[in-house]
């Protein structure tokens, strides 16, 4: 059960960096550096922040009929993606609940999948039973960082002035500072920003190359969660669980009209009722009236302290300069401007309903 | 001359007569981080030792505050309310959490010293 830890390729780095370690989904990974989170995020929103997502697992749909086969797994649609381009989707079970959530990119000889480091291993197994173990290739041997910030673009088109032509959800290979690279304009913060896959081997030096660049600093987990939550962006095991659809997630976007038509993914059936009539309960955007910050759990009352739903995430929002949160809330609740209670720690605490993100998405054109 | 002690659970109290001054320690504000907010008992409450007396948010998440002692809270530290920082800040000073009176002398005698306290950390790592 307890094994040490696993490392990303940098390691080194962050402990010279002087990161706080934390284990996550069976890596060491750094939660903040000496700065603190607060300066962590805030830095991302003002200039760039770097961040180590190596953790996650970066895996290759080799078959040449991969997005048939992957569109019987996702609601997303994958047929449709041009080389280049990549979308948000969700792994479903038959009840439609999220097994997780997943980028996928096609480029030219196959589809390029980022899921979350805590499902890989569950992920993989269904892949291979799915498209064969021969066309499935985890790609252990590489590392992936973020650049996040309104200062991302500049400080990678130092390295490499390619990275300005490409759109928001685009991808492209580039390189970086003489390092082969898959790089996507893309990210976790709501910001404008890169995500940037390369050899464990070339890791260190690409991530030394950024740090030199002004408006980088290195960001950890801590300020990553804060930041995604801020841009109302799902936590895989906190807001997207087995339990919950994409639709109640309000991630009903990524499933496209051919799909909902056609079905032909696990829980479509449940989907196909939910989008046609509304789901019973929804995702939303739980913004605090005074200071304390709710907590994933926290239940949600109505005035007259009846449960109307749950947080799924919460905290302090550094940019708000107050307590976010998110939850699900049942559908006579989820309209924005609702007033509900939050039970913390057996007192009642005002808060609303409302729209998300908490801080304005900034993503490239 | 007031004195310091310490719990393992990284609450300070210092002594003053028949009242006592409670915190969190240096030790226990770096480990939390970035102070957001801190839940704090009422006055007039009686907390018995060991038991919830406060919770204090980080960006982090959120951690009990133990009363160190038993006794009747005579007193909190308001500023904390607008400037919950004032934690990291100066967590055994202007980050004080509350007052108040000491049931019971022998309680004190119970908690480490700052130099014990000192030993306890560095075991810790």
């Amino acid at each position: 059960m307890s094994q040490d830890p696993k490392q990303t390729p940098l390691h080194a780095l962050h402990a010279e960096l002087g990161a706080k370690f934390v284990r996550f989904a069976g890596y060491a990974m750094p939660v903040q550096y000496p700065t603190g989170i607060l300066k962590e995020h805030l830095h991302t929103r003002s200039a760039a922040g770097l961040f180590d997502v190596s953790h996650m697992g970066q895996v290759r749909l080799t078959a040449s009929d991969a997005d048939a086969r992957l569109e019987g797994l996702v609601p997303g649609d994958i047929a449709v993606l041009k080389p280049g381009e990549m979308r948000l989707t969700m792994f479903t079970n038959e009840r439609g609940g999220v097994l997780d959530d997943l980028m996928v990119t096609r480029r030219d000889n196959d589809l390029y999948l980022v899921v979350n480091a805590g499902r890989k291993d569950d992920d993989l197994e269904l892949l291979r039973a799915s498209l064969g173990a021969a066309s499935v290739v985890y790609d252990k041997d590489r590392a992936l960082l973020a650049l996040q910030g309104p200062g991302a673009l500049a400080a990678l088109a130092r390295h490499a002035p390619k990275v300005a032509g490409l759109g928001f959800m685009k991808a492209a290979a580039i390189d970086i500072a003489r390092c082969a690279a898959w790089v996507s304009r893309s990210g976790y913060t709501g910001e404008d920003g890169f995500e940037i896959s390369v050899a464990n081997a070339d890791a260190e030096a690409l991530a030394r190359a950024l740090l030199g660049e002004p408006e980088v600093a290195p960001v950890g987990l801590g300020a990553r969660d804060s930041l995604r939550l801020e841009a109302g962006l799902c936590l895989y095991g906190n807001d997207l669980t087995p339990d919950t659809t994409p639709v109640e997630a309000g991630l009903a976007w990524t499933i496209s009209k051919r799909r909902r038509a056609e079905g032909g993914f696990p829980g479509d059936a449940v989907m196909q009722v939910q989008l046609a009539d509304g789901p019973a309960r929804r995702r939303v955007g739980i913004l605090p009236a005074g200071r304390a910050p709710a907590r994933a759990h926290t239940p949600v009352v109505n005035a007259g302290g009846a449960p109307v739903g749950e947080v799924t995430s919460g905290g302090f929002g550094p940019s708000v300069g107050g307590p976010v949160a998110m939850g699900y809330v049942d559908r006579d609740h989820a309209k924005a401007g609702t007033e509900i209670e939050l039970d913390i720690r057996g007192k009642r605490y005002a808060a609303a309903v409302v729209k998300m993100p908490f801080t304005p998405h900034r993503y490239a054109k | 001359m007031s004195e310091v002690r310490f719990t393992k659970d990284h609450e300070w109290v210092r002594v003053e007569g028949d009242t006592a001054t409670v915190g969190i320690s240096e030790y226990a504000q770096e480990q939390l981080g970035d102070v957001v907010f801190i839940e704090l008992p009422s006055v007039g409450a009686e907390v018995e030792a060991g038991g919830d007396a406060a919770v204090v948010e980080s960006v982090k998440a959120a951690s009990e505050v133990y009363a160190p002692i038993a006794g009747k809270i005579v007193e909190v530290n308001d500023d904390l309310e607008a400037s919950p920082g004032l934690v990291n800040e100066s967590a055994e000073d202007q980050g004080w959490f509350w007052r108040m009176e000491i049931a019971d002398p022998d309680e004190i005698e119970e908690l480490m010293s700052a130099v014990d306290y000192k030993a306890f950390l560095e075991g810790l790592d």
